[in-house]
């Protein structure tokens, strides 16, 4: 498994979803600094989390616009694997691989908690091992929102690959952390080999940090 | 003085704007042979304030233990530094940003952040941990909830941003602080013991290069203001705060700690207070060189700036380093790449002088020695106040009946409530080593690659040090010690914030003195020495002090993460024990404050032998994997610490207790107290090895159920003491 890190200046779950990958697939993922344009002998690229740009402008706005980001765009065209976490969801929403927007959470505040989700899409290459899953969110913008059209076509393409739900899976508004729309969590393309999703699989991917329901994301991936 | 006196050319009214006394003038002029000019004067303001130069305090810190088998680096760099096995180092240190905080809560807290963060990574470490120690007004006072959240999330707004994840801290709700906030951050970091950078410069001809961000007109004179009083005007002086980017400090990071793997810098030093000044002093004073700067080769971000407001600025992310000449280039990519200043501004020299040139025209020339070591040094005058005396609280006055609704209003209260709210704005798990999140004695991270781990903690009882200022220094880092050894570790150094009103006060002065006196024995006893600190004085508005706050950071080494312990009850049938005798000190107590709204009566006392047993005892329990949770007993008692277990772990206990007076046993805050869970297959073994230890051990009830229940005949769900115990910070910040 060949995988890749995409580094951005303001990237800093970088080093910690290369560790979980690590972990989990016996070998060392490759970082790529976001100058670079070339991304060959791919199997999956990560867009991890962090606020690339320090969230200026708009968060992710700035780094869809890197060197890197045109070859992200092209394999994922091609069909390689690509998850973006947290900050790497926004920067994926930018480059307009994924649809909608993540706006402000409904609170107005920085959330970082524990939040349960649940694998709406079920078959796709991230999905098939999971269902429901405790890992942490740690965003500022994380509400998810689409127009209606939009999330016709997202709904009805099974590109909804995580609602957020309670500790029995159940989808409710108390579970909604952030006030996204119909608690979407993480969203897949229309080819389902690109992920968005918020919440941080890389940080609950042993037990000693409390969880480790993280790694049945990548699992699923690496199997 | 009177203008009559005024003997010199320089305007009377110039030097007292720049907070220099008459005689501090009269040693400037006598040791540069003139009178200084505006630059000289600003450099001499800068480096003479109560911040930068510790005047009134230094004689006392003196006092403080700084030494220890496992100290590398005492109080007097960037940070201190601790040795936690296999070539590892712990860095760390505390520092306050409260007067720019009180001005500005979001830029004050953010900056502070950022100011101590380059504190340990100009060090060479990476930071691993953010924590802070807060105290605000009275929740009625009109500017607390804006401060408050201001604050909080200016802290958060930085940490999260850089990717330090913020895992622990304090905060206090008290009138003293009305009008002046105390906002103390601390950061640790982790360094390889043979890769520590230090800040004298060496090496006569060697390049001295500025890095970061540009330089604006921000903060100027940050370190004076920091130094004096506040009044009603103090809004006015919102131009001197910073305005903090932690994107760029995240960038200066990642440079600097690429470039400490290539021994190229041979000195750095960040620019904090007082910017430029006291960097390029700093470094030239401890390697016993000169420097000689072109302040037009700085980088600059407003047109037209001077000398005076060059070497003064505060602007943030900046850093000054002396590299090896052969690495320039090398150096210079490296800064390039994270697209960041990279400018040699000047020379390391022989003449142990500053010299400052700008356009082809020397701006200053001050020999470094007459402006650190001929620095002001004060012995202030001190009074001694007596600790407040023993009150005779009657049992006849309580009702056991009020057990229950007393603990419900207890940990409802700002002071005891849950901090979920803060720590919730704040990523406390980036990074993915936070072993023990916030909410449990100490925060436990582990140090990345391996199974070991390092506590931390911040406390002080404000209260307490008021009081019985002696007791209550012991108390600040006794307490710290007790959280370490909860979570499992060995309680190894600490870093203290020293946050008093005007020195200039002779009782203000006795209470430095006495915390001092405190501190220093049971730092003493504890073999639990000071490795960093920062002292901010004159923390008064309009004439009133703050409550004496020494807030102390204290950091323990887990030598195997398996054995860390957290408060939270695990299992139905466990035994629950106090170690430590209770005695019943109700005087002086968060009971008498919350309930009988009385701050009356005398501190507790910390017997250091008893203590240091009992501590001894709770880590041995846990290295034999005898405990399943423990927490300290500290603020409230041992009823808070109960519930606070019963909260964590979602499970009830049975209290048995044959106490006459049950409110004093209960909420009575004597020292040196833990609670551990046992199981009931442990248990002898437990009861045998306190016999060993010869401390006092009594059993307290039975872990099980859904209610917290005392003697069958109180009792209060688990779910309701969560309810109210969570409840305080979200009501009143969104009303």
């Amino acid at each position: 498994m060949k995988s890749k890190v995409i580094v951005f200046p303001g990237s800093n779950c970088d080093r910690d979803v290369a560790v979980a990958i690590k972990k989990i697939s016996g070998s060392e993922p490759q970082m790529v600094w976001h100058k670079e344009t070339s991304l060959s002998n791919s199997d999956l690229i990560i867009v991890p989390g962090g606020f690339s740009y320090g969230d200026y402008l708009r968060c992710g706005a700035i780094a869809s616009t890197s060197p890197i980001i045109n070859e992200v765009v092209k394999k994922a065209n091609e069909g390689v694997p690509v998850i973006g976490i947290c900050n790497g969801f926004q920067i994926l929403i930018e480059t307009s691989l994924l649809d909608g927007a993540l706006i402000r959470n409904n609170s107005l505040s920085f959330i970082c908690r524990d939040v349960y989700i649940k694998s709406e899409n079920q078959t796709s290459i991230f999905t098939k091992k999971t269902n429901i899953a405790k890992m942490p969110i740690a965003h500022n913008e994380g509400n998810y929102f689409a127009s209606d059209e939009t999330l016709k076509k997202i709904v009805g393409n099974d590109q909804v690959a995580f609602k957020y739900c309670n500790q029995e899976g159940e989808i409710t508004s108390q579970s909604n952390p952030n006030g996204s729309l119909e608690n979407i969590a993480g969203i897949l393309n229309d080819r389902k080999n690109v992920l968005g999703l918020m919440p941080h699989p890389e940080r609950a991917a042993e037990s000693a940090l409390g969880c480790d329901d993280g790694k049945y994301i990548f699992e699923s991936i690496l199997s | 003085m009177s203008i009559s006196n005024w003997k010199y050319n320089t305007e009377q009214s110039l030097v007292e704007n720049h907070g220099l006394k008459h005689d501090e003038f009269e040693s400037i002029v006598e040791g540069l042979g003139r009178e200084p000019n505006l630059t000289e004067l600003g450099i001499f303001s800068a480096m003479w304030n109560e911040h930068c130069s510790y005047k009134s305090s230094k004689y006392w810190l003196k006092k403080l233990p700084t030494s220890g088998d496992r100290v590398v680096q005492g109080p007097g760099e960037n940070a201190g530094v601790i040795d936690i096995d296999d070539g590892d180092v712990a860095v760390f240190k505390m520092e306050s940003h409260n007067h720019p905080s009180f001005i500005e809560p979001y830029q004050g807290a953010a900056t502070g952040v950022g100011g101590i963060l380059r504190d340990v990574f100009t060090m060479g470490a990476r930071p691993v941990a953010n924590l802070n120690a807060l105290r605000f007004g009275e929740i009625d006072h009109p500017k607390t909830k804006h401060l408050l959240s201001g604050v909080v999330e200016g802290i958060g707004g930085y940490g999260n941003c850089i990717g330090i994840p913020t895992v622990g801290g304090e905060v206090n709700f008290h009138p003293s602080y009305n009008g002046n906030i105390l906002v103390n951050a601390m950061t640790v970091g982790i360094a390889k013991k043979d890769k520590i950078f230090y800040s004298a410069a060496a090496g006569i001809g060697n390049p001295v290069v500025y890095v970061g961000s540009k330089t604006g007109r921000d903060g100027i004179h940050g370190a004076t203001m920091a130094s004096a009083e506040f009044d009603d005007d103090s809004e006015d002086k919102k131009p001197t705060v910073q305005v903090g980017d932690p994107f760029t400090e995240k960038l200066l990071l990642e440079a600097c700690l690429e470039l400490m793997k290539e021994e190229a810098i041979i000195a750095i030093q960040d620019m904090g207070a007082a910017g430029l000044t006291s960097s390029s002093i700093e470094m030239a004073s401890k390697g016993n060189v000169g420097l000689e700067i072109d302040l037009t080769k700085v980088p600059m971000r407003a047109q037209n700036m001077t000398a005076y407001e060059l070497m003064l600025s505060e602007s943030q992310e900046r850093m000054l380093m002396v590299i090896d000449p052969t690495k320039e280039s090398l150096a210079r990519n490296i800064f390039r790449k994270w697209d960041l200043e990279f400018e040699v501004i000047g020379k390391v020299t022989d003449t142990k002088n500053l010299v400052l040139n700008m356009n082809g025209k020397e701006e200053a020339c001050i020999p470094i020695n007459i402006l650190v070591e001929d620095a002001p040094e004060y012995q202030r005058d001190y009074v001694i106040r007596e600790p407040s005396k023993r009150i005779k609280i009657i049992q006849d006055q309580f009702d056991q009946k009020t057990i229950i609704p007393d603990l419900i209003e207890m940990i409802s209260h700002p002071n005891l409530c849950s901090r979920k709210w803060i720590w919730e704005q704040y990523d406390h798990m980036v990074m993915a080593d936070t072993i023990v999140r916030p909410g449990s004695d100490a925060a436990v991270v582990r140090v990345h690659g391996t199974n070991k781990g390092i506590a931390i903690s911040t406390d002080c009882s404000p209260i307490y040090c008021k009081h019985n200022s002696f007791e209550g220094g012991k108390h600040a880092i006794v307490e710290t010690w007790r959280n370490i050894i909860a979570s499992g570790a060995l309680p190894i150094a600490v870093t203290d914030c020293m946050n008093f009103g005007n020195p200039e006060k002779p009782e203000i002065m006795g209470e430095f003195v006495e915390c001092i006196r405190g501190m220093a024995e049971s730092c003493s006893y504890l073999n639990y020495p000071v490795i960093s600190g920062n002292v901010s004085l004159y923390n008064e508005t309009n004439g009133v002090g703050i409550y004496p706050t020494p807030a102390i950071g204290g950091v323990g080494l887990i030598k195997d993460l398996s054995k860390t312990m957290t408060i939270g009850l695990k299992n139905e049938g466990n035994i629950i024990c106090v170690i430590g005798e209770t005695s019943g000190h109700l005087n002086m107590s968060q009971y008498l404050s919350i309930i009988k709204n009385k701050e009356e009566g005398c501190v507790p006392e910390i017997n250091l032998k008893i203590e240091k047993k009992n501590g001894m005892f709770v880590l041995d329990c846990i290295e034999g994997h005898l405990t399943v949770s423990v927490h300290d007993i500290g603020e409230g008692g041992l009823l808070i610490a109960m519930s606070e277990m019963c909260m964590a772990g979602n499970l009830g206990v049975q209290i048995e207790v044959k106490k006459e007076f049950l409110h004093a046993y209960l909420f009575g805050e004597d020292q040196g107290r833990y609670l551990i869970e046992v199981s009931e297959k442990n248990y002898e073994k437990v009861i045998a090895l306190a016999k060993d230890y010869s401390i006092y051990i009594e059993k307290l009830g039975v872990v099980g159920g859904t209610d917290l229940k005392i003697n069958h005949l109180n009792k209060v769900s688990i779910a309701q003491l969560v309810e109210k115990n969570s409840e305080f910070f979200e009501k009143y910040t969104g009303e």
